[in-house]
């Protein structure tokens, strides 16, 4: 199997909500003294990947479409043992809509090989819009499937698993196929060893600019964002009292109970 | 073109998030001045064509044997199909995997703009559509408008008011003739459902919900017995549900569930901004946390500072002998 596994760069998503603001002029999180990481759905997936290659073989390729400080992501990749990375080289990378991205990713693809399974997250930290891999599939031409938690090979068919609102769905497909992958106990990425973590940086790395994948412009934007606000929405929180565990218990349960017997 | 296109699936019959589809797409059509055209795809169901059709103008029942279950490359052929012929401005769906999954392909087939978890719809001046939505996991608001047409969004379904019938009003019912291609190279083979007792996680109007603080899987079962006792069901953070102690369809959050109980009790959960999301339209929440400083109390309506460990069993006891029959 020949993989792709696409990687964003985003800000921390785990910021404090007290460290959050946006910044009315850019409609953006001010970056402070956050760090950027790579989005979690992405780590999900080349953890996926890697388990797909170390039950089955393959090779596995990450791309990333960013700024050159999304090196700092595919090195990463690198020492969790991806085979292959590549850089769309892109200051304008952060501002893409999820067509733009999409063609982005599309086209380096094609340029990089041709891939049987070509892995997103599910949706980024930031924006959280989620469109990337339904149009990455679209401008590629082949199916689709969201929220994919595990891949299986069956003589050259994939087996993909994927959590519906009730339980799971299993697809057969013959490859190639375009995958969201979503959060699962079974895909938490793997910490990579400190030795792999130097060697990273010793492999090589092909980046492209964005210019040469000769795309051609747009001429509307896919959307707009016309307004943006952090919204206010804190209460009071009572704390039940009492003089000891017991009594603040019993409080605390007619207050449940309260609510409780009005539903029935 | 200022006519709106729902798209419902039959199997799910007249629940909550098809309610508010019709919800929504009803409002939005009145705004736009155009038709709501509703399309039901799966085995007809009577119910739920009746219902649709005191509400919509038009209703195209979609039903070929091969449709009555899922197959998400069927579904998008019939549905460009049909937007093909009817050129809409906006069409709207649910919340549920395959309405997400198809929302971007479609957007793209017409060479329109999509969005995703949709909380509320307007029209911009010069007839754009908006929508309103969370960003940065649940700490900001956005609003989004789309350029291009159609406007391909789903939306946050059961946060939508239901539409009343219309008086004397009955639309048309059309049973739509399809063609289907042939092959397909992805196709839905095997499907599971967990068993789950009780009514779905996001119907239940009292929620009990453990976080990494529960420490692993078995306090999961002293929750159950809370929750029993004052007849809720039990959801979880992700922590919980990565860590495998519960299964993921009980996830509660930005990528889980998103819930509008009565009651949310929260156990052992911190209140990350990701996890309020899912429980942003909650009536009160309540908190069991060992830490008073822990984000999730500045959203609580009461709580306890405590571990768990010395609350639960008491709590429990005491909650069955106050519950009313
Ligand atoms: C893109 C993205 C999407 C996400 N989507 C979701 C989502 O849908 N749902 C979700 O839940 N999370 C989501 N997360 C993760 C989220 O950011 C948090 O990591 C997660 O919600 C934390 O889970 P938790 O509260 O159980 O664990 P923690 O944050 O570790 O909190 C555990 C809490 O338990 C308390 N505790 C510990 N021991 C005890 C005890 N003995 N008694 C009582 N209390 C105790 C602690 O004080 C603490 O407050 C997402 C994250 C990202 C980046």
């Amino acid at each position: 199997m020949n993989i792709l596994v696409c990687l964003k760069q985003i800000l921390d998503p785990d910021i404090p909500a007290r460290d959050f603001r946006i910044d009315p002029e850019r409609r953006e999180a001010v970056r402070g003294s956050a760090d950027l990481v790579t989005n979690i759905f992405c780590e999900n997936a080349l953890e996926t990947a890697l388990q797909l290659k170390d039950a089955h073989d393959g090779m596995i390729t990450v791309l990333s479409h960013g700024s050159e400080e999304a090196e700092d992501v595919l090195r990463k990749a690198l020492a969790m043992k991806a085979d292959e990375a590549a850089l769309v080289l892109d200051d304008d990378a952060a501002q893409a809509d999820p067509l733009q991205a999409a063609r982005v990713l599309a086209a380096a693809a094609r340029k990089l090989g041709s891939f049987d399974v070509i892995m997103v997250g599910r949706e980024s930290g930031d924006w959280g819009v989620g469109q990337t891999g339904g149009l990455l599939a679209e401008e590629l031409g082949v199916p689709f499937i969201a929220l994919v938690e595990h891949l299986d090979v069956d003589e050259g068919k994939l087996r993909i698993r994927r959590q519906t609102d009730t339980g799971t769905e299993i697809f057969e497909v013959t490859p190639p196929v375009v995958i969201s992958i979503t959060n699962s106990e079974n895909n938490l990425p793997r910490i990579p060893k400190t030795r792999d973590v130097m060697k990273s940086y010793r492999k090589p790395l092909t980046t492209i600019a964005v210019a040469d994948l000769s795309l051609t412009p747009s001429s509307d934007s896919y959307f707009r964002l016309v307004e943006i606000s952090v919204p206010e929405k804190e209460t009071r929180c009572e704390l039940v009292e009492g003089h000891n565990l017991e009594q603040r218990i019993d409080a605390f349960a007619h207050r449940v109970a309260e609510i409780a017997n009005t539903t029935r | 073109m200022n006519d709106i296109l729902i798209c419902l699936w039959s199997a799910n019959g007249f629940d909550r998030a098809t309610q508010g589809v019709i919800g929504a797409g009803r409002r939005l059509a009145d705004t736009t001045g155009g038709q709501l055209h509703a399309v039901l795809i799966g085995a007809e169901d009577n119910t739920l064509v009746e219902a649709t059709s005191l509400r919509a103008d038009h209703v195209l029942v979609a039903d070929r044997p091969e449709l009555h279950e899922a197959q998400p490359e069927l579904y998008l052929a019939v549905l460009t199909g049909i937007c093909r012929s009817l050129q809409p401005r906006a069409v709207l769906l649910g919340s549920d995997v395959y309405s997400q999954e198809l929302t971007p392909r479609l957007a793209h087939r017409l060479e329109g703009s999509s969005m995703a978890d949709g909380a509320e719809l307007t029209v911009a001046e010069g007839g754009a559509l908006r929508v309103r939505r969370t960003a940065y996991g649940g700490r900001a608001n956005a609003v989004y408008e789309l350029g291009r047409q159609p406007a391909v969004v789903w939306l946050r379904a059961r946060g939508f008011a239901p539409a009343e019938p219309i008086q004397d009003h009955h639309g048309t019912v059309t049973h739509l003739d399809i063609e289907l291609p042939e092959t397909i190279t992805a196709r839905i083979a095997e499907r599971y459902i967990e068993a789950r007792d009780g009514v779905p996680l996001e119907d239940a109007a009292l929620v009990v919900s453990g976080g990494r603080g529960l420490g692993g899987p078995e306090p999961f079962e002293e929750l159950r017995q809370l929750a029993a006792a004052i007849g809720a069901e039990v959801g979880a953070s992700r922590v919980a549900c990565d860590e495998g102690w519960v299964p993921a369809s009980w996830q509660v959050g930005q990528t889980g569930k998103k819930i509008a109980p009565e009651l949310y009790l929260a156990i052992g959960i911190s209140g990350a901004a990701q996890h309020l999301l899912g429980i942003a339209d909650a009536k009160v929440i309540a908190v069991i946390n060992s830490d008073p400083d822990a984000p999730i109390f500045k959203h609580a309506a009461f709580g306890l500072v405590e571990d768990y460990r010395k609350v639960l069993p008491a709590l429990t006891a005491k909650l069955a002998e106050l519950a009313t029959r």
